[in-house]
């Protein structure tokens, strides 16, 4: 896996919650047995009329957005199927890092990601980033108003900034020390895992298999 | 195994379920880098996801065909038992780990599969992982996990009959929203928990995935041993062995006191049939109520709602019993077991599916198609016009030739009603098997406790 480097891209606003990873890949895409290839899939349901053209009222068609590398979302991204073509298709596409906000308070917050998508997003290098309820809304806000807004991702400094017109904005978020690391070694699973082969061998021996 | 200071842990999987639509870029990883797997004893594979269920033989789409294909060569290539279309032991993968006792108490398993939760329904941490974690899971038998928060959800009192574990779980969904328990694992307990038979308890921790838990969770207890005991599961351990085991799972429950990071009860009596109106499984009702005002649901925007209802066709303020349906699914790893099938049956003896009602029954696997047939159950459905079809995932994910056109309404058995989950541009209705049988005969949604069933 490559190292993740700091990019300022342009920012994907779409305002919607529990984007489920049917939506992100329709199921007719998951028949492939290569691991490349779904970048013309992405959003397949919402992206493409009828007849195959593409649907010019999706935010992801539109000529500003062409060069997003952010895409913006609500709470309770990638929620549904495990499938992780929904990350690759997103990856292969040109996404390099989605934002999408928790939910609720104190001991009701839930987190802006289902639980299999962000683990995906680890494995292939796709930084998923919570931020507050209200700065993704001033987020989707801000590219709606200003389309082809740009933002830089700092994931040293874990942070966010948005260049808007009037000023930059500046959003600090949290990240899982380990997945931090990861990222800015580029480092892959199984060689690690396999470097506990005496471990792993010896546990194996105990239970009696 | 081995914790790390992050406070992630090596975790040891015990089995390894494998389908094959997330499997073939993991074992081609494999390949490329030259290793093996490790335990192909602790592995486990079948085709569901894309198997017609008519012809199951003749797979016309060339790039299912290859998906299947792969499968059967990776599990050759590489050691894996694998039952295949010829195998009198296929069917959907959670069907058939615990039907042949692959499935047990305190084990760890995981699959390529988000409804790998249902098997925590034995006292089993069983979560789902994805592709590049199924290749790293064939390759060191491990898996590195942080441990999720705990969320403690106790039915209290008994359900109503005909009120069935789909209900219960689509209730609490209802209530928690589909991110309520994300970077959770559910325990279930209560009383109306202890009082399902497994094949409840499945379809109850088959959905914690619906609220967000990777893993829902049932204490073991004798209705669990019985399972095990009971019946044809040639991978479970038996005799002297089987003793020790049941000695040691009786010590897994949770202590009595235990803290859990969240907690929630339901009073399971006051459940009643459910019925899903959106295009999230949160978007539910009582069957006796109606489809919602848009700034009324809690958990959801007014847009989303709003959106929900353009896509489903549906009119705030309308009685769910007045809405037709053409489409009746029976089946999937929800609702795909062989009680589900008796228990619509129940509705449909001597009656005739509503005209213009297209139903399908699919029997979750081999096993329980043959079991359903000993009892008669098939000549009941088919008698009634149905459609009796071979084991497979079919109409909940409709990779397969079984999906809706454009704008047919179904009421499903299934567990996901996202846009498009059955077929592009198809509206899905999330019910119990009871509520969608009685659907089938009266061609729109009616409350069974309603109903007067031939016994």
């Amino acid at each position: 896996m490559k190292a993740f480097e700091n990019f300022r891209g342009g920012v994907l606003p779409l305002d919607r919650a529990n984007v489920d990873t049917d939506a992100i890949i329709p199921k007719q895409f998951l028949k492939s047995i290569q691991r490349t290839g779904f970048e013309g899939a992405l959003f397949s349901d919402w992206r493409y009329l009828p007849d195959g053209k593409p649907n010019p009222a999706f935010v992801l068609n539109q000529e500003d957005f062409q060069n997003a590398t952010i895409l913006v979302a609500r709470n309770n991204f990638g929620c549904g199927s495990s499938r992780e073509h929904a990350v690759w298709a997103i990856c292969q596409y040109g996404f390099r890092v989605v934002i999408a906000p928790w939910a609720g308070e104190d001991k009701g917050r839930v987190p802006g990601f289902a639980d299999i998508f962000r683990n995906n997003s680890v494995k292939n290098g796709l930084l998923t980033v919570e931020l507050a309820p209200a700065e993704v809304d001033w987020i989707l806000r801000a590219a709606q108003e200003e389309p082809g807004l740009e933002a830089t991702i700092h994931l040293a400094d874990q942070t966010v900034t948005l260049h808007h017109s009037v000023e930059d904005k500046v959003f600090r978020f949290e990240i899982d020390a380990h997945v931090k690391e990861r990222f800015l070694q580029g480092l892959d699973d199984i060689g690690i895992t396999l470097k506990d082969e005496s471990a792993i061998t010896a546990f194996e021996k105990k239970q009696g298999f | 195994m081995k914790t790390f200071p992050d406070g992630t842990a090596l975790l040891y999987i015990d089995r390894q379920l494998v389908h094959e639509v997330t499997s073939p870029q993991a074992f081609e990883g494999l390949r490329l880098a030259g290793r093996k797997v490790r335990c192909p004893e602790r592995t486990f594979a079948t085709m569901d996801h894309n198997v017609p269920t008519t012809d199951r033989f003749n797979i016309k789409d060339p790039i299912a065909k290859a998906q299947i294909d792969a499968i059967g060569k990776n599990c050759k290539d590489f050691g894996v038992t694998l039952f295949d279309l010829h195998s009198d032991k296929q069917g959907v993968i959670h069907i058939i780990g615990p039907e042949l006792g692959i499935t047990l108490p305190g084990q760890t398993i995981v699959c390529g599969d988000s409804h790998t939760a249902t098997h925590g329904a034995f006292g089993a941490i069983a979560f789902g992982i994805g592709t590049s974690e199924v290749e790293h899971v064939l390759a060191t038998q491990c898996l590195h996990q942080k441990k999720p928060k705990t969320f403690k959800v106790e039915f209290t009192g008994r359900v109503q009959s005909p009120v069935s574990a789909k209900d219960m779980v689509l209730k609490l969904i209802g209530m928690i929203g589909t991110a309520g328990a994300t970077g959770c694992a559910i325990e279930f307990c209560g009383e109306a928990i202890r009082a399902l038979s497994m094949e409840g308890r499945l379809t109850v921790c088959n959905m914690a995935i619906e609220a967000g838990a990777r893993a829902g969770m049932i204490a073991p207890d004798e209705t669990t041993f019985q399972y095990i005991v009971e019946g044809c599961r040639p991978y479970a351990p038996k005799g002297k062995d089987l003793e020790r085991l049941i000695a040691y799972w009786k010590t897994l429950a949770t202590d009595p006191g235990a803290k859990f990071d969240k907690e929630l009860t339901i009073d399971a009596s006051k459940i009643a049939p459910q019925v899903t109106w959106g295009t999230s499984p949160g978007m539910v009702t009582d069957v006796d109520g109606r489809v919602p005002a848009p700034d009324q649901v809690s958990g959801y925007g007014k847009t989303d709602v709003e959106k929900a209802l353009a896509y489903m066709g549906l009119k705030s303020g309308t009685p769910m019993t007045d809405i037709r349906i053409d489409t009746v699914f029976i089946g999937s790893c929800t609702n795909g077991r062989i009680e589900d099938f008796r228990a619509a049956a129940k509705y449909l003896k001597g009656q005739k599916v509503a005209q213009g009602v297209r139903a399908l029954a699919v029997p979750g696997s081999q096993q329980v198609k043959r079991q359903a047939e000993a009892e008669g159950l098939d000549k009941i459905f088919k008698n009634a016009g149905f459609e009796w079809r071979e084991s497979g995932c079919s109409m909940c994910l409709a990779m397969n030739p079984d999906q809706l056109k454009p704008g047919e309404r179904c009421a499903s058995t299934s567990n996901r009603n996202f846009e498009g989950r059955q077929g592009k541009d198809g509206r899905t209705h999330l019910v119990s098997a009871e509520m969608a049988a009685a659907a089938a005969i009266a061609g729109h949604f009616v409350d069974v406790r309603k109903v007067k069933v031939n016994p």
